[in-house]
């Protein structure tokens, strides 16, 4: 079983500072979603709003359709897994795992074999016995998973839970949970800093800057099409551009700069002071002659090597320092430092936004 | 130029051992000697008359069982105070914090006597007699905050997240008392009962003012030794000191064998993290 | 206190209030308040409590000044009043004992966190702890036996020449509380080496390592680095030790000369063998106020908090 949450305009004030802002979002049932945002923009505080930790100033939070306010933490169909996991250092590991059924009067036998059923789900056959400090880190990663399983959570919440491991370990664990997540069905809202593991491992994407929730889509299109600056910047990189749209006509505009007019995609916000242009390196492309339009006159000033593409910087007359990257397949050759080249893109693959939404905006 | 520092340390060190054990050694080897007064000089031959005497002093079992009961009191009440007393300061801040704190530890600092007194004349005002029942609460006023420095020191060591994950996961306030923030304090309250147990033992200024008429095995030792002492009073001293001997050196053996069991299991934790890099 | 219902709900955060509750007012606020209230009551029999003559007045702190006698300080002859004298003598030998307690404890408080192989600490540290166990009273009764006229003190000094006749090491040498001292010393030594190896332990072994490097010698290192380090614990040590000095009742009991008088005594007399509890209240709480200004003072020049003196 698993349960749609909606957040409909949720706030939270801790004193005068606001920690969310206005949050609206429909987490469809069976979804993994992420919420994707820099340290400290509120990520945990809706975590915990939807626990039960934390009433929420204003707004309702649903889960299952059901409204939650008055909840209490141990009322609620939700299972956490904490940043720093919380497992229970006193307790063997199936007592850990069990603890939720324990509390429910569920008998010792059969808590004993449901946490046997559930180590071999995790992939940890065997370790029923053990003390948590006999296990390693990635080992409990899956105990917290099980652990929160075990109460059969129609929504699992995940603050972080990957943030204390080391890079490949990290890499493993994320495929490891999203066949977790598909195995099982149940709901899954993972809390992140790191882009790399929201794009990977989610179906929709919340991605968040101080408290406020500032694009939801399926993570092609939060890479792709970026609402605004702060999204475009967060999950990737860009060359910007500063200037004021020119004649705005059917979502495409000109966009006039220091360094000559570009004409690119018009975000459906963008309007005002603020507005800028956004290119990614892999749709800058590099050329000996100048291109028809939205092409800038570069001097190659660093080429480094990052193993899969070849970065490849260049100053614009300006000074502006601009980025392009080229595949490493050997279909093209590489610059020299100084040499005199042109950067590029297509009108299709930049756009002209606005910057982040902010409180209040 | 470290090596005679060394030397000098080592035989300071002895020296202090042999000043504290010394005198121990001395009372304990009086009890001995056939001599009326307690002394090992003269020695006047090896007799077990002292202990003998002592099991048939009637006033001494009679103190004896009075220590113990006030102390198992002042364990039953003392500790569930302290207890709850370090959980409220763990969980406020501030000013009021402040103010907490100085009104809990004020009474370790306060002489047993003032304690012992106040303590007579406030339940005399509500028309409660003195007695053992007194010195009882007297000695909880500040062994309980013996207990409650022992309980604050180990909560600074929770994660309190283990309460969340507890509560999270469906158990009640009073289920996660008893299954996570108990079994975590388990090591400070063992260690705050035997704190107020001895103590208890110990005390003789709050019980001297709050006993009434009755007797506790140090008011009787004081007694005695102001009173024409017999070497009884070395054969009790004795077996109290042997007894401490036994307690201390079990509880040294639990702690070490606890402590090489939980470095083992590190040690695979750390094998386990190791074998995952490949 | 938010914080607490969340954590634990409103009925078991109304059981820990009502027991802390229960604890400050009922048995630490409410007698002291008494005894406040008391002190500046008249002695009376029964009948006349709450009577005409029961009113408040300063006449038990004026006993304090009563009965001047002639006390030899140092060569001088001064007239002060007989309490006065032994809640001077209290304070000072008090203060006497918590010195020797500093000097004898702080080189193996920091042998002890410093110097001795770990391996070997635990051990050590046990030893240490087991004369704690062993009641003040028998504490003191030891160096009551050491210390009689035939005791084993004077035979050995006697037997290796160092003495030509026995000494009444307890009537005093020196002063008339030598015993005294050293009874308090023995029975509280602990209490000041314990909170010092504890400060001195938190010391990185790098800091006095660098010390050492930058060319300080031996004693610098401690004066500069060291000491000031150990000072909360050596401030908790000095409180700890002054207060249970002052306040003990035992070892001067048990230990007296024929001329010493220890304050906690004269309280005693009032208390148990005059039967006048209201004086004995005024006179307890001289001894709060004491016990307030020696913590202040210590709080003041160790520039500490109370809760650095209180662990
Ligand atoms: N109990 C609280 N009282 C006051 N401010 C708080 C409280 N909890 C969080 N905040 C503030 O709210 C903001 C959001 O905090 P939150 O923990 O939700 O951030 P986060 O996105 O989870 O960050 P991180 O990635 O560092 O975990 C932060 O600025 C934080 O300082
Ligand atoms: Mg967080």
């Amino acid at each position: 079983m698993s349960a749609g949450i909606d957040l409909e305009n949720v706030c939270c004030d801790f004193g005068s500072f606001r920690a969310v802002d206005n949050a609206n979002v429909a987490i469809r049932p069976g979804e993994f979603f992420s919420f994707l945002g820099p340290s400290g923009c509120g990520k945990t505080t809706i975590l915990r709003m939807i626990s039960g930790f934390i009433e929420p100033t204003q707004g309702t939070i649903r889960i299952g359709g059901k409204d939650v306010a008055g909840l209490r933490p141990n009322q609620r169909p939700t299972a956490l897994i904490f940043q720093n996991l919380a497992l229970f250092p006193l307790m063997p590991i199936w007592e850990n795992i069990t603890f939720g059924l324990e509390v429910r009067g569920v008998d010792k036998a059969t808590r004993r074999r449901k946490a046997d059923e559930l180590l071999k789900l995790v992939d940890l056959p065997g370790a029923a016995d053990k003390m948590v400090s006999q296990l390693s880190g990635g080992q409990k990663q899956r105990v917290a998973i099980a652990r929160a399983l075990a109460v059969e959570p129609a929504v699992m919440l995940l603050d972080e839970p990957l943030s204390a491991l080391d890079l490949k370990l990290r890499q493993h664990m994320r495929a490891e949970l999203r066949a977790i997540q598909k195995r099982t069905g149940v709901t899954f809202i993972y809390i992140t800093h790191d882009q790399g593991e929201a794009l990977a491992m989610s179906d929709r994407v919340g991605v968040m800057s101080q408290g406020r929730i500032q694009q939801i889509a399926d993570p092609r299109d939060i890479y792709n099409n970026p609402v605004n600056g702060f999204v475009a910047s967060f999950v990737g990189e860009n060359n910007v551009f500063t200037g004021t749209v020119q004649n705005p006509a059917g979502g495409v505009a000109a966009f006039e700069t220091a360094l000559g007019t570009f004409r690119a995609r018009l975000g459906e916000q963008a309007r005002g002071p603020g507005v800028k242009l956004y290119v990614r390196p892999e749709h800058t492309l590099l050329s000996d002659a100048a291109a028809p339009e939205n092409s800038v006159p570069v001097t190659i000033s660093e080429v480094s090597f990052e193993g899969a593409f070849i970065s490849v910087m260049g100053n614009a007359p300006n000074g502006q320092l601009l980025t392009a990257e080229i595949r490493n397949d050997g279909s093209a050759t590489v610059p020299a430092i100084g040499a005199a080249m042109h950067m590029s893109f297509d009108p299709a693959r930049a756009a002209i936004l606005p910057d982040a939404a902010v409180s209040g905006g | 130029m470290h090596k005679t520092r060394n030397i000098l340390f080592n035989v300071y060190m002895g020296a202090f051992l042999l000043y504290l054990f010394a005198p121990l050694a001395i009372m304990g080897g009086a009890a001995f000697n056939d001599n009326k007064l307690p002394s090992v000089y003269p020695w006047k031959g090896f007799t077990w008359r002292w202990f003998a005497d002592l099991m048939n002093d009637q006033v001494m079992w009679t103190s004896f069982r009075n220590t113990i009961l006030v102390a198992l009191a002042v364990v039953v009440i003392a500790v569930p105070i302290g207890t709850a007393a370090a959980i409220l300061i763990n969980s406020i801040t501030g000013r009021v914090r402040a103010v907490l704190y100085g009104v809990m530890v004020a009474p370790i600092l306060m002489p047993g006597a003032v304690i012992g007194i106040s303590t007579l004349l406030f339940w005399n005002q509500v028309s409660v007699p003195s007695g053992l029942h007194l010195s009882v609460l007297g000695q909880v006023s500040y062994i309980a905050a013996f207990v409650m420095l022992l309980v604050l020191a180990r909560l600074q060591s929770f994660d309190p997240a283990l309460e969340e994950a507890a509560l999270d996961l469906g158990a009640s306030h009073g289920q996660v008392l008893r299954r996570i923030l108990l079994p975590h304090l388990t090591p400070a309250l063992a260690a705050g009962g035997a704190i107020a147990f001895f103590q208890s033992i110990e005390n003789f200024n709050v019980t001297l003012f709050t006993r009434g008429t009755s007797n506790t095995l140090t008011v009787y030792v004081f007694s005695k030794v102001r009173s024409g002492i017999t070497p009884t009073i070395n054969a009790l001293a004795l077996m109290l000191i042997v007894m401490t001997l036994v307690a201390a050196t079990w509880y040294e053996i639990g702690r070490r064998r606890r402590a090489r069991v939980e470095a083992a299991r590190e040690a695979e934790g750390r094998r386990a993290a190791a074998a995952e890099e490949m | 206190m938010q914080d607490m219902l969340r954590r634990y709900g409103s009925s078991l955060t109304g059981a820990f209030v009502a027991l802390v509750a229960f604890w400050l007012l009922v048995l630490v606020i409410l007698p002291n308040l008494t005894l406040f209230e008391q002190s500046f009551r008249p002695y009376l029999p029964v009948v006349d409590v709450g009577g005409p003559k029961d009113t408040y007045s300063f006449n038990n702190y004026a006993k304090f000044l009563n009965n001047p006698v002639v006390w030899n300080l140092f060569g001088f002859e001064v007239t002060v009043p007989v309490h006065l004298k032994t809640f001077l003598s209290t304070v000072f030998f008090s203060g006497v004992v918590t010195f020797i307690t500093f000097l004898l404890s702080y080189p193996l408080a920091y042998y002890l966190a410093k110097v001795v192989e770990p391996r070997s600490l635990p051990t050590l540290i046990l030893l240490l702890f087991i004369p704690l166990w062993v009641s003040e009273a028998l504490r003191a009764f030891a160096w009551y036996i050491i210390l009689t006229f035939n005791g084993p003190l004077n035979a050995v000094l006697v037997g290796i020449g160092l003495l030509d006749k026995p000494v009444r090491w307890q009537n005093g040498v020196l002063t008339a509380y030598d015993a005294i001292v050293i009874g308090l010393v023995y029975t509280y030594v602990l209490f000041m080496l314990f909170p010092i190896y504890g400060s001195v332990q938190s010391l990185d072994r790098n800091q006095i390592e660098a010390s050492e490097d930058l060319g300080a010698k031996w004693w610098q290192t401690h004066w500069r680095v060291i000491l000031p380090h150990a000072k909360p614990g050596i401030a908790s040590g000095c409180v700890m030790v002054f207060m249970l000095s002052a306040g003990s009742l035992l070892v001067p009991s048990v230990l007296p000369s024929t001329s010493s008088n220890w304050f906690t005594q004269t309280i005693q007399q009032w208390m148990l063998e005059s039967q006048d509890w209201n004086t004995g209240a005024a006179y307890s709480f001289l001894y709060i106020l004491l016990c307030t200004v020696v913590v202040a003072l210590v709080m003041w020049l160790f520039k500490v908090k109370l809760s650095d003196i209180a662990k």
